[in-house]
């Protein structure tokens, strides 16, 4: 078992034709990802990767039963691509195109919602399963099969507390960066929920960063609802208030969304809280050894 | 993206959101026509900066002058011109460098009943835009949001319907709106939540939003934000921009695609992703440095835009030795490496380079580095590189 995708998940790239989306659906088959195809509005017919292109979702999902996407279509067409995925009842669907605007994600959060898919992103590397199935622009080659489920608003720092997993010997099950905008489809909430009922992951490690109050949420649900270890980094510690730190969610505004914050919420739910980013991977050793 | 008050209530018009009429002056001269223009016994000049608090800032050369000023004479709009142009003005939201004011405006007075505080700005719990009202106006909103947050009301819309006129009434009842002002109220609520969407703002707040002794909603003030993502759709913000507010090497980094905010310290950082960056900045703090800077260069940065990157770490007289952290993913960390020694050859580094490479590409990227004769301190990780940098400054 594993969360969201596995090795028996299919699927296509949404922005196939664009380079990009042919190098990153190469990366994902070189990983032993399941591609099946492409879809690029007008370029139907076409050839990429030895996969086959298609004018519409619709017709690529009828054409190989595709139960996830990829999405690299770029910003201005973003929103109307996670649409037409949702609308063609793709399973799983993952935004990594960087720079959606905002009101766009509020519509699209709306049918996310009333839909029986899983947006994941946007602006998120994507989400991999260990050996099995790499949806994204992560590199595979630092994963490997283990026990610890993780989760992230940020892409690099997934690999590096993935990296750290690794050389420790724990491993993972599913990755799954949620992405870096104030408005996602996926909250660290619903991946622990998943994370909880999944029978192989054993511990949980999360990496979020100021801004917004998503990971005081976290931590009031762990506190609840999560019987499995957790631990936990918070990044922008020392960044000032009122400058936008690259990602469009992580601004500390009006005094809200500090990292002092969200770490007292994490330590108040029981979670162990890595003090520095070169301490994640020890952080949930330390949090599996207390729990045992 | 932040525009000025000025250009805000251009906007507000567009809408059919009342605004008092106003002139822009970049002269003291300017000012004192202005004031015979609108034809009023009483104007406010006010000092245009991209922040808040500009009533109880004052000007570093003019101890005495606040940023915003009522006058009742041609001779007194243009003395607080005067005072004002050309000067900077220290507010809560400035630094202790303040701001240096361009330009101010004369504003028509008006006939104060009430004041009040509105807001637009997106709920991130909700995943919605939220209308946010207060009867406390013309005072700091965010501590009245941490103090007594039962004074602010709130009403969420959604994105294509707008704001319905029960919740304009709802927000009335709430204020203590009553009367024809209720007309008014709705008419320029809808307008403005109508206007968040359609200009894709990210936030606008207007403190104080009064009710005149007419009845009748005026926007007194405008702060609006835009969210950069949605530049591509709206032309007219290149000219709204105003590149003197901004630092310039911000703006260099924006026009290379690289994402940096400038900071105190004197190390610079350059990595590859926004939370990388910062938990970068963060482990530099742990070690007893100071970052000097964010610098994210992003996944798809090419050599030329990771040496701009260089560049502009390098053009900060502050820093005083350099951290490269990279974790390939999209990025290859033989780009990163090469960059480095186009670098060292184009700007040459008078400081202490500090390398830690990781991910796709790894090995390749260390061999351009060993090969090269380019002095390089490398770390194996983040600990070994925050260490390694910090011992650099002693």
């Amino acid at each position: 078992m594993s969360i969201l995708i596995n090795k028996d998940t299919k699927v296509i790239c949404q922005g196939i034709t664009g380079n990009v989306g042919e190098f990153h659906t190469r990366g994902c088959l070189d990983y032993g990802t399941q591609m099946v195809g492409g879809v690029t509005p007008g370029k139907g017919g076409q050839e990429v990767a030895g996969l086959p292109v298609f004018d519409t979702v619709s017709e690529a999902v009828e054409q190989t039963g595709a139960d996830a996407t990829m999405i690299f279509v770029p910003p201005p067409f973003a929103a109307d691509a996670i649409l037409e995925a949702i609308d063609a009842g793709i399973k799983v669907v993952i935004a990594v195109t960087e720079g959606v605007p905002v009101i766009d994600m509020v519509r699209v959060y709306e049918s996310a919602k009333n839909s029986n898919s899983v947006l994941v992103g946007p602006n998120c590397p994507g989400v991999i399963t260990a050996d099995e199935c790499k949806i994204g622009i992560m590199p595979g080659y630092i994963h490997q099969k283990g026990s610890v489920g993780i989760m992230s608003r940020s892409g690099t720092l997934t690999y590096e507390a993935v990296w750290q997993t690794s050389n420790l010997g724990l491993g993972q099950t599913t990755c799954v960066g949620l992405g870096g905008d104030p408005i996602v489809g996926t909250s660290f909430i619903d991946v622990l929920k998943m994370f909880e009922e999944d029978g192989e992951t054993e511990s949980i490690l999360m990496m979020g960063e100021i801004g917004g109050t998503a990971e005081e949420e976290a931590a009031a649900y762990v506190k609840e609802h999560v019987t499995k270890p957790v631990a936990a980094f918070i990044a922008g510690r020392t960044a000032p208030p009122g400058k936008r730190m690259g990602h469009a969610g992580a601004i500390i505004s009006g005094g809200k969304g500090t990292a002092a914050e969200k770490i007292s919420a994490l330590e108040a739910a029981g979670i162990e809280v890595a003090q520095s980013p070169a301490d994640m991977g020890a952080a949930m050793a330390r949090a599996i050894e207390k729990a045992k | 993206m932040k525009i000025h008050e000025y250009q805000g209530k251009q906007i507000f018009s567009k809408f059919g959101v009342t605004v008092l009429e106003n002139r822009v002056a970049r002269t003291a001269d300017a000012a004192a026509t202005a004031f015979n223009e609108l034809g009023g016994a009483i104007a406010v000049v006010k000092s245009q900066i991209h922040a808040g608090g500009r009533g109880k800032g004052t000007f570093i050369e003019k101890p005495d002058q606040h940023g915003v000023q009522l006058v009742k004479s041609a001779e007194e709009a243009r003395q607080a011109a005067e005072n004002m142009l050309g000067n900077r003005l220290v507010t809560i939201q400035t630094g202790s460098d303040g701001k240096k004011v361009n330009q101010v405006i004369v504003e028509a007075g008006c006939d104060i009943a009430r004041e009040l505080y509105l807001g637009i700005v997106l709920d991130r719990a909700a995943m919605k835009p939220v209308l946010m009202c207060s009867q406390e106006g013309g005072v700091e909103i965010e501590k009245v949001a941490h103090e007594t947050p039962e004074k602010i009301f709130k009403e969420h819309f959604d994105p294509a319907q707008g704001l319905e006129s029960y919740q304009v009434r709802k927000l009335c009842k709430k204020l203590g709106i009553k009367g024809k002002s209720v007309r008014s109220a709705d008419k320029f609520m809808k307008a403005l939540c109508r206007m968040y969407v359609d200009t894709d703002c990210s936030l606008m707040e207007i403190n104080p939003l009064v009710v005149t002794g007419d009845g009748e909603l005026v926007a007194l003030d405008s702060k609006i934000n835009f969210d950069s993502n949605a530049a591509f759709r709206h032309q007219d913000w290149e000219e709204l921009r105003d590149l003197s507010e901004e630092e310039e090497s911000e703006v260099r980094a924006s026009n290379a695609g690289l994402s940096y905010v400038k900071l105190e310290g004197n190390i610079g950082c350059l990595v590859n992703g926004a939370g990388l960056a910062m938990s970068t900045m963060d482990i530099i703090k742990l070690h007893g440095g100071e970052p000097a800077n964010f610098l994210d260069v992003g996944g798809g940065a090419n050599a030329d835009q990771v040496t701009e990157a260089f560049r502009i770490i390098l053009s900060d007289p502050n820093v005083k030795a350099v951290l490269v952290n990279i974790f390939g993913g999209i990025m290859k960390c033989t780009t990163i490496a090469e960059a480095i020694v186009i670098a060292a050859k184009s700007v040459g580094f008078e400081v202490p380079l500090v390398v830690r490479l990781e991910g796709t590409e790894v090995e390749a990227g260390r061999k351009i580095l060993e090969d090269s004769d380019v002095d390089v301190i490398t770390a194996t990780d983040l600990n070994d590189a925050a260490e390694k940098v910090a011992a650099t400054l002693g």
